[in-house]
């Protein structure tokens, strides 16, 4: 209750407190401070519920389950290493006199603002209040994202805005006819919008509304995924608002969306006992992996780059959750933790990277282990670690995700191989580039933060050879709990 | 269900199909009009539809939190949202604007068949739903495509934001029509989430034409392009 209380009070009153005072000389500090007593809170919450068991609170509207509690833990890490990495990010930028006190005050509050709207939605019980949640992130993110007040800032901003926005009202009209169905067996007065009653009686909704009401949330937030053929608006919102945000939104956003098909989907299988759901997550996750292996390639703005690569690997995981059973179920988890990671280190030295060249044209990036070696390497490992070089943990997660595929969809297999190709010339061929050669960049005013790009590679690293056991079973668990 | 409305209010069925029948006429209005102004109007006219439709329900089933649910719509898409819509336009000074690139035969025929689609999509939970309120998830499914249509189609900022706001009416006549409405925290989330997003609209409208010299979202791509 307590520990429960801590993660989402905490960035809520530091979303406040940030509001007022987010712009004085010390915020980044109080910034990263209310991260780090999130994560704690997170920390023991995670204790709990794997001591106790599934923690339902406030009258069934927030519940605790081993899926959720594992998203919730990653979470509130990968907001503290941002928080981390934002400190010196952020003062550069102020250096360099992109962002204006008012800026950071907006930044600083939305920021936390943007992680207790992510944790509401992974904590809440009430499908509703997830699609509320949801739809509070798109729009804390939507004033990150165009905090410069470039054109192309304000561009990406305004897409992001309207394509979440129409793809979350079609996600709500899939929450009404969930609503509807459940009504029927639940009342009005049972709560019928909360996932555990929902849960519970599954059997019983009706397949025709519930197969409709799948279509309509598969939409909505896949949408919020980055599936193809909604993926448009992912790689401008990465590549024009500030880096941490990048991270956050690349990190953190794309799995409390996937997260959202998941828990509907659970519920959908129940009702129809057939394989709709999985189907339809097999093509999309399908296509999606295969659309951004081609568009990587032409990418001339280095974050542009890793966006699509980021649209890539939600496909790879939908498509996992498409298969489903445990294996595949918990490849995916695996897969989501360290995409997680990994991204959002890739982010941490890229941002660095830009700002050391005063551009993010892949072109005029170079030499970066002469200038900082903290930022070469990091880049570096970190783009092998997400094209699935042996021996870090996104390996693992691919191999198990192929294995499975072997096994019960032998067509997709090539498919996928031949995408994670195209993929690794694209990226890898662009990114030594950039880490090798002459030097035509400046080292920056600031030491870059070296601490939370080498936490994330060394963890990811940790997966890929070993996954201590309390967290293999927490795992299983939660591939269980997918079924 | 459809007993208790018809007992307690006798006309309750026909008013709210009447007003399903209002929103989809509203909802090709909008699809057809190319003044802002009178696009702001509709838009308000819709709102106070939805307001009598809800409480209608919320009259005829006794429901209390449907009265709620009525309040709230009054307060925010009928005096709230026009109103800041008409200061945005004044501001901005495209009161007078008009949509000049629109081919409306063309998107009319496209608004016929969307809801020829709707209404098939929706004929699964019609049956369920019995037989007054048949119709209206049908209609209001058409009305957030329509809406969708339209958010297509324009190329101007402050239409867009319209279409999408007409979009949430549309969802909004739906959980009335086929639910009674949904649970009173989600709504009040919902008015929230609307209330909020489009105060961020305002201040992108200042946004983009400080930047632009214009609201035609176009001209933001051709930036892009080039």
């Amino acid at each position: 209750m307590i520990e429960f209380g801590l993660v989402l009070g905490i960035p809520f009153l530091a979303a406040l407190l940030l509001a007022v005072c987010g712009h004085s000389r010390r915020a980044p500090e109080i910034n990263a401070l209310c991260s780090l007593l999130t994560l704690a809170g997170a920390a023991l919450l995670t204790v709990r519920v794997i001591g106790q068991g599934p923690l339902v609170l406030f009258e069934d509207h927030f519940f605790v389950d081993p899926l959720n509690v594992f998203l919730i833990a990653l979470t509130a890490l990968v907001g503290f290493t941002t928080a981390l990495f934002s400190r010196p990010y952020m003062r550069v930028e102020q250096e360099y006199g992109r962002v204006s006190p008012n800026r950071m005050r907006l930044y600083h509050s939305m920021f936390q603002m943007f992680m207790c709207t992510m944790l509401v939605a992974l904590s809440t019980n009430n499908l509703g209040i997830l699609w509320v949640a949801m739809e509070a992130a798109t729009l804390t993110t939507v004033l990150l994202v165009a905090l410069y007040r470039t054109p192309a800032s304000l561009e990406a901003a305004w897409k992001y805005f309207i394509l979440c926005g129409v793809g979350i009202a079609q996600a709500l009209f899939g929450t009404i006819l969930i609503y509807f169905a459940a009504e029927r067996v639940l009342g009005s007065e049972g709560g019928a919008l909360l996932w555990t009653q929902l849960d519970a009686v599954k059997s019983d909704l009706e397949p025709t509304v519930l197969s409709l009401a799948f279509v309509f949330l598969f939409v909505g937030y896949g949408t919020k995924t980055g599936l193809v053929p909604l993926h448009n608006w992912l790689p401008d919102a990465h590549a024009e608002g500030p880096t941490p945000i990048s991270a956050v939104l690349s990190g953190l956003l794309l799995n409390v969306a996937l997260y959202a098909i998941i828990r509907c989907k659970v519920l959908v299988d129940g009702a129809l006992e057939n394989s709709f759901a999985s189907n339809l997550m097999m093509a999309f996750g399908l296509l999606t992996v295969v659309v951004p292996a081609f568009y990587l390639s032409r990418q001339k703005d280095i974050k542009r780059l890793f966006g699509y690569s980021s649209i890539e690997h939600m496909g790879l995981i939908t498509f996992a959750f498409g298969m489903g059973g445990p294996v595949a179920n918990m490849a995916g988890l695996l897969h989501m933790t360290v995409h997680s990671l990994t991204k959002s280190a890739i982010f941490f030295a890229v941002g660095h990277a830009a700002q050391m060249a005063h551009t993010q044209v892949i072109d005029d990036i170079k030499g970066l282990l002469k200038v900082s070696p903290t930022v070469g390497w990091g880049l570096m490992l970190g783009a092998l670690a997400i094209l699935g070089m042996p021996p870090f943990g996104v390996f693992t997660s691919e191999f198990l995700i192929l294995t499975t595929a072997i096994k019960h969809y032998p067509w997709a297999t090539p498919v996928l191989l031949a995408a994670l190709g195209v993929a690794f010339a694209a990226i890898f061929g662009k990114v030594q580039a950039m880490v090798f050669g002459r030097p035509v960049i400046k080292p920056l005013p600031y030491d870059p933060a070296p601490f939370p790009v080498f936490l994330h590679l060394g963890l990811v690293l940790m997966l890929g050879l070993w996954v201590p056991p309390y967290l293999a079973e927490w795992y299983r668990q939660a591939a269980k709990f997918i079924g | 269900m459809i007993r208790s409305i018809l007992g307690v209010l006798p006309e309750a069925g026909q008013i709210i199909n009447l007003c399903a029948a209002i929103m989809l006429l509203l909802g090709f209005s909008m699809l057809a009009q190319r003044r802002i102004l009178t696009l702001i109007n509709l838009f308000l006219l819709q709102g106070i539809v939805l307001f009598v439709s809800i409480l209608t329900v919320a009259l005829s089933t006794g429901q209390n939190h449907l009265l709620w649910s009525a309040i709230i719509t009054l307060a925010l898409k009928v005096v709230a949202l026009p109103w800041i819509l008409h200061r945005l336009i004044r501001r901005l000074s495209v009161k007078w604007d008009v949509e000049t690139l629109l081919n409306i035969p063309a998107t009319m025929l496209v608004g016929i068949m969307l809801v020829i689609v709707a209404f098939n999509v929706a004929t699964p939970i019609s049956e369920l739903s019995g037989t007054v309120l048949r119709s209206t998830i049908g209609i209001a499914l058409a009305c957030v495509l329509l809406s969708f249509l339209m958010m297509i189609t324009r190329s101007k900022a402050v239409p867009q934001v319209i279409a999408f706001l007409a979009m949430e009416n549309g969802l909004f006549f739906a959980a009335t029509s086929a639910t009674y409405g949904m649970p009173m925290v989600v709504e009040l989330g919902i008015a929230l989430d609307v209330m909020i997003g489009m105060v961020i609209f305002g201040v992108f409208f200042f946004q983009i034409r400080q930047q632009f010299d214009s609201l035609d979202i176009r001209q933001m791509e051709r930036a892009r392009e080039e």
